[in-house]
């Protein structure tokens, strides 16, 4: 029996089972019952080569059809630039494991650190935590923050215009751990104000979550809600698209309590949904309830500057069942992801991603009003995302989509598509959409 | 490799006018960002770092030699199942067909890619003998508490609202409490016996009409299969319980037991330990939980599923415990599981389990002249010393671990499970060759001759490491989690 993966030649194994005084490796598990031993062969297929591997995944591969993406909704294509996926690739970063031994891991705790950083910069918030899951479990996780927080109150507002797959798991989470998660109502595409200062202003609310941009894509306008909040000491939650963040007010400057939401559109290939990373960050005198990995800043016993896993008192692993989440480990890979993006985009680059998807969004806005047939569902200002209604067939005009090999927006209800549109899309692809628009 | 440790941050290199990235040039230029109502516009500029692409490389680079993973050396540490993270796997995960697929894009253009999803929920249930699978969660610990959601969903819709508590093992991983109580589900220990499994005798008496059921790792975390399991699952069946399988040791049972032929109906597999993809610093990894027949309903969505045509779809279940994800899980991991599944092949997976097995008793019978073993007999894939035998120097298991640093070997576990005050929990896997094992067994032998001959020295450990022993005091006490903070010195929250 000789393969790649197992270093074992008889005589080791010989002389192995001998040190452990039995005879056979069957005689490993004599302790376990007799019928409950797995005694046949797996269902599974034998064992590949690997340019069969490759072959048999490229074979699959090809079953998928790439598109052109006019959609996002929660997934972003970004450019990617080359030089991450080169580094995410250093074993060095990829088969280590959570940073236990601060001593022979410090390129993983420097990176965080650095994470932690570049996010509390984009958000405009004071600390961030070292990555969560992704954006959906991210805001699930400040909704619970903000029950444990108020600890007698156990209403959560979340706005009607979260993107679905938020609310979804917001609403999963909150029927498991007891929270009663009330809607805010929707209005021309926006968070109706008036629904959100009645439904506060009762003083049983623990926290309130609300988006910008929203699912439609709208930049919805919260001044003094934080206020409204606070008066009734009330958690303000935002989540937003990392990417829009370089470029539109933040939940620092719209005095937010808790920010959080997905980075992959930090350029995270899409890749059918995962891996992402979601983030979360909130103000300093909140970070003892903040759930999740903390990186902090020591010294070494030679007094270097070095970085540590820290405030882990609130951890699993320590308070049990009484910790801030169950929360083990972080998306640390998509963290460094993120923070060499955020290193090689820098200041200026994020502005000038959000300039190109602004220019390209509106552009593509402009042209399908333009055709008669599709008409702005909101009159909103937005980024990169928006909502038309359309007079044509929504079925049809996909099929037609699909064949010309392009993701042309999402249906969103009976006759509204959600388009998109990043710095990844050209001129003539979009005018190639629009095309098959006026074609129909 | 670094001479000395690398301890810039990138914001350290960062000059104004520098940058590190191209764009195209703007064709569409009618409307522009300016156009956004001001109270809507970012004030001022995030202070991100501005770096050209060379100095980015080096940067990551050089950070990257302060990092050891297991591709530099032996990683025994217990519970983590640190085994080798197969190459060919990282190029499946990266083509292109698979990475460019948008989550919601239509059936009709994803079916690679459902059927990769699909083919590993059935191997995976296939190995764990249970009925299926879902690919969903995100992670171990988000793998429990989805099983958990699917445990209360399986009683609610009974409408058996009694049932709200939770069995969990005194040894148990501290994520199992911890999911528990995010799931709503209040947490009633039970006891283990001086032979570290659970103490059925303390079992019987927690079981009544209030118990949801009990969490459970087999092998347990000492790495003592429970062979009582049997017994245990009749007894909590009897009582209207479910058994939840805390996949995490799964490793030794590859190719020799089942958890849903011990009795278990509800379980989660760590991808990244059990099916080799790489722990990445802490994630991502992936926790697809699994059920026996009867529970499938009540799953996350969105599910997956094959059509009677043998079309791949998406779909959404109406008695389903609700959502848990974004989308689709960590599809990249999947791909790489699937690759490791395939490569391997029924043939050499049922050799996972004994040859982990054979790895983990091998270095405990080596070892356990110098260092204390606490329970004896066989173990399965990981095993726990009490600190050094010889107990009248006071150098502790966190000194044996910081020496080990020194040796070129990253430590065990260290002070888990909480059953012994010096816990040293190591876990070999099954990749690693007699050499190594035999190599590490001498340094530990040699660390605990050390202890006696120079304590102070073992004490001061690690002394060949990019960095000395860290204050972790200070930075709990004071706490900087920021470049800005660390700027201004202001600490986050001052204890």
């Amino acid at each position: 029996m000789s393969y790649k993966y197992f270093p074992h030649t008889e005589d080791d194994m010989r002389d192995m089972l001998k040190t452990c005084g039995v005879k056979s490796l069957d005689d490993l598990y004599a302790e376990i019952p007799d019928d409950i031993q797995f005694k046949r062969e797996y269902d599974l297929p034998s064992s590949m080569s690997e340019a069969e591997v490759r072959k048999f995944f490229k074979d699959l591969g090809e079953k998928n059809k790439s598109l052109t993406c006019f959609t996002g909704a929660g997934c972003y294509d970004h450019y990617t630039p080359a030089v991450i996926n080169y580094i995410l690739q250093r074993s060095e970063f990829l088969t280590s494991y959570t940073p236990y031994q601060a001593e022979i891991s410090q390129g993983t705790l420097q990176y965080i650190f650095e994470f932690q950083s570049m996010m509390a910069e984009l958000t405009g918030m004071e600390v961030s935590n070292a990555s969560m899951y992704d954006g959906p479990t991210a805001t699930a996780e400040a909704m619970m923050m903000s029950v444990a927080h108020a600890r007698k109150r156990n209403k959560v507002l979340a706005s009607s215009t979260l993107n679905p797959n938020i609310l979804r798991v917001l609403e999963t989470y909150a029927k498991f751990h007891g929270v009663e998660l009330e809607k805010i109502a929707e209005k021309d595409g926006v968070t109706d104000k008036a629904d959100f200062e009645t439904k506060v202003t009762n003083g049983d609310v623990a926290g309130v979550i609300v988006a910008s941009p929203n699912y439609y894509g709208a930049l919805e306008d919260y001044t003094g809600w934080a206020d409204s909040c606070h008066a009734k000491k009330t958690l303000f939650i935002m989540n937003c698209n990392a990417s829009t963040l370089g470029s539109i007010k933040t939940p620092g400057e719209w005095d937010a309590d808790v920010a959080v939401g997905d980075a992959q559109s930090l350029g995270i290939p899409m890749c059918f949904g995962g891996p992402y990373v979601g983030y979360m960050c909130t103000r300093k005198s909140l970070i003892r309830k903040m759930p999740g990995r903390v990186v902090g800043a020591t010294a070494d016993a030679d007094g270097q500057r070095a970085f540590v896993l820290t405030l882990q008192a609130r951890e699993q692993h320590i308070r049990r069942e009484k910790a801030t989440s169950n929360i083990c480990s972080n998306q640390s890979l998509m963290a460094l992801f993120v923070t060499i993006y955020l290193s090689v985009m820098g200041k200026k680059g994020l502005q000038e991603v959000n300039e190109l998807s602004y220019s390209g969004a509106h552009y593509l806005a402009d042209e399908l009003c333009a055709t008669g047939k599709f008409s702005m569902a909101h009159n909103q200002p937005f980024l990169n995302e928006f909502a038309v209604k359309t007079t044509v067939d929504i079925t049809l005009l996909q099929k037609k989509f699909i064949e010309a090999g392009i993701f042309g927006g999402l249906k969103i209800t009976e006759d509204t598509l959600l388009f998109c549109v990043t710095e990844m899309r050209s001129k003539e692809e979009i005018d190639q959409l629009v095309n098959i628009v006026k074609q129909l | 490799m670094n001479n000395r440790y690398y301890g810039k941050l990138i914001f350290e290199l960062s000059k104004p006018g520098r940058v590190g990235y191209s764009l195209p040039y703007n064709h569409c230029d009618t409307h522009h960002l300016a156009e956004i109502p001001e109270q809507l516009k970012r004030k001022q500029a995030a202070k991100l770092p501005e770096v050209d692409e060379l100095t980015v490389v080096r940067h990551y680079t050089n950070m990257s030699n302060n990092n050891f993973g297991v591709d530099t050396g032996f990683y025994p540490l217990g519970s983590c199942t640190m085994k080798y993270n197969p190459k060919i796997n990282e190029e499946i995960c990266n083509l292109p067909e698979f990475t460019s697929l948008h989550p919601l894009q239509p059936d009709c253009t994803i079916q690679g890619a459902l059927e990769v999803y699909y083919n590993v929920q059935k191997s995976l249930a296939e190995i764990a003998g249970l009925s299926e699978f879902t690919l969903n969660p995100f992670a171990g610990a988000h793998g429990e508490l989805t099983g958990l959601m699917t445990m209360r969903t399986y009683h609610m819709k009974r409408g058996d609202l009694k049932r709200t508590k939770v069995i969990v093992p005194d040894s148990a991983h501290g994520t199992n409490p911890a999911s528990a109580a995010v799931c709503g589900l209040e947490v009633v220990e039970v006891k283990s016996t001086p032979e570290g499994t659970i103490d059925v005798d303390d079992l019987k008496p927690l079981l009544d009409d209030t118990i949801a059921g009990i969490m459970m790792t087999n092998p347990n975390t000492l790495g003592i299969f429970e062979k009582e399991i049997p017994e245990i699952a009749k007894l909590v069946h009897a009582c209207g319980g479910l058994l939840y399988y805390d996949g995490a040791n799964l490793n030794p049972l590859l190719g020799k037991c089942r958890p849903g032929d011990m009795g278990f109906d509800i379980m989660h597999i760590n991808l990244h330990k059990t099916f080799s993809t790489p722990h990445g610093g802490g994630g991502p990894g992936s926790g697809p939980i699994g059920v026996r027949a009867g529970l499938e309903e009540y799953l996350p969505n969105p599910r997956v599923r094959k059509t009677n045509e043998g079309k791949f779809m998406v779909d959404f279940d109406k008695n389903s415990l609700g959502s848990i994800s974004g989308f689709l899980g960590n599809f990249a991991v999947v791909l790489r599981a699937y690759a490791y599944i395939l490569t391997l092949g029924k043939e050499n997976v049922k050799m996972v389990g004994p040859l982990a097995t054979l790895n983990a008793n091998y270095v405990k019978e080596s070892l356990k002249s110098h260092y204390l073993l606490p329970i004896e007999g066989i173990c399965k894939h990981e095993f726990v010393f009490d600190g050094l035998i010889d107990k009248s120097t006071d150098v502790t298991t966190l000194d044996v671990a910081k020496r080990l640093l020194d040796y070129g070997f990253h430590a065990p576990t260290i002070y888990f499970p909480m059953l012994f005050h010096q816990a040293l929990m190591i876990e070999p896997t099954e990749n690693e060759s007699k050499e190594t094992l035999d190599e590490f067994i001498a340094i530990m032998k040699k660390i605990a001759e050390e202890a006696i001959s120079d304590p102070d020295n073992v004490k001061s450990a690690p002394h060949n490491t990019p960095v000395r022993r860290l204050d972790d005091t200070l930075a709990a006490k004071h706490p900087i989690v920021t470049y800005a903070e660390m700027l201004n010195d202001t600490p986050s929250d001052e204890a």
